[in-house]
């Protein structure tokens, strides 16, 4: 076959009008997000306090600062899809969830006495975050993943990354909701550790996976 | 053409193309086959590759990536981008390594320093390793030229199933190429 065997061959296959890349990402991370919400009702149940809890400002400050993780990876994703290098301007974007963290473990340290640190890092539960969040999360990384097989990632270990962060960042959202620990101190250590593994490894498996 | 004229017509020709025309796409393609020749040439000069094996391996490539080019961002570079990653693996799988920059590969495309004779280039050794079926279809669309309905009439199978069965055998010829060197 020649070359223009193969040309005639690949315009009879793109007779179709086709969706971009981001169109199915977009489906992928609303699907994985039903996953994960579906996951969390039928075996996990919002923390008992819920209505009071929603007027703690540490409890919706942890809520959000999940959700700029979701938001700022998930928007990232399409960048990353691509086979021309992401710019690092993109890749700042992910700061915004580490420093809004950052700005709440100051006010924790600057208005808890130093002698309840400890205490609030440790919180009640730190097992069920580092093993909640990435049961939460694996729903929708394995439905970000299906879509990026479709795309052609310049560093596919990033886009792993990327799309582990994004997920990471779903799971922890959920998480949140059902975890009794609202302390900046607990969720800078805890909820970052958890999500670090999902993050970790989502990239090996992008190095293995989104090769095209 | 000048190359700003050459990257507005390569873009126009991908939007009509994402859209579904054919014949579009198919202009498209041959088009930047000839840029793509004489960039891989320059690059896989003197290693012994065939040429036009690569040639075909990022078509290939471009063709089931399409929907990663984003619209209203210029062509030249993203067709780059594929065409170098295609010749830094198609030369890593024989053993050399290569620094191939993007905006190089880019800037041959569009001043267009093109080589449009055909290379030897031959998949029939991927071909055979098809389905009978996957083959039948390949053959019709391309050596034969018949369009998808035309081919569903002669071999009795749906206009669908050879739809499907086309893409099928494109994604099976790039994991091919990936996957097994195709010299030695």
């Amino acid at each position: 076959m020649k070359t223009e065997d193969l040309i005639r061959a690949l315009a009879a296959d793109g007779a179709r009008p086709i969706k971009p890349v981001s169109h199915y990402l977009l489906r992928g991370i609303l699907g994985g997000a039903l996953l994960a919400v579906s996951v969390f009702l039928l075996s996990l149940h919002t923390r008992p306090d819920l209505s009071q809890a929603l007027r703690s400002p540490a409890f919706v400050y942890k809520i959000i600062v999940a959700a700029a993780l979701a938001l700022t990876a998930g928007s990232l994703l399409r960048e990353v899809a691509r086979p021309l290098p992401t710019s690092a301007r993109h890749f700042g974007l992910l700061i915004v969830s580490p420093a809004l963290l950052a700005i709440g473990v100051g006010i924790e340290l600057g208005t808890q006495p130093a002698a309840l640190w400890l205490q609030r890092l440790v919180g009640h539960n730190a097992a069920h975050c580092l093993s909640l969040i990435p049961v939460l999360a694996a729903g929708p990384a394995v439905c970000l993943f299906v879509v990026l097989r479709r795309a052609a990632p310049a560093r596919p270990a990033s886009a792993g990354a990327i799309a582990g962060l994004a997920a990471g960042g779903i799971g922890a959202m959920l998480y949140a909701l059902t975890c009794p620990d609202d302390s900046p101190l607990f969720v800078a250590t805890w909820y970052t550790l958890a999500i670090a593994a999902v993050t970790g490894v989502s990239a090996y498996a992008g190095r293995r996976l989104l090769r095209w | 053409m000048d190359p700003a004229e050459r990257e507005r017509y390569w873009t126009t020709l991908m939007e009509q193309s994402l859209q579904g025309d054919a014949r579009a796409y198919e202009q498209l393609l041959a088009s930047l086959t000839v840029g793509l020749r004489g960039v891989v040439r320059r690059r896989a000069h003197g290693v012994g590759i065939d040429i036009e094996d690569i040639v075909q391996e990022v078509l290939l490539a471009l063709h089931l990536k399409r929907g990663t080019w984003i619209r209203g961002t210029p062509l030249a570079p993203w067709v780059a981008a594929i065409a170098r990653n295609k010749v830094v693996d198609a030369l890593r799988r024989r053993g050399h390594r290569s620094e191939v920059s993007i905006d190089g590969v880019a800037e041959a495309l569009v001043t267009g320093s093109g080589d449009n004779v055909e290379h030897a280039g031959d998949l029939s050794d991927m071909l055979a390793r098809l389905s009978e079926r996957q083959r039948d279809v390949v053959r019709a669309v391309s050596l034969e030229g018949y369009s998808a309905r035309e081919t569903a009439e002669r071999l009795q199978m749906s206009e669908v199933a050879v739809r499907v069965t086309l893409h099928r055998s494109l994604k099976a010829l790039a994991t091919m190429f990936r996957t097994v060197p195709s010299e030695d």
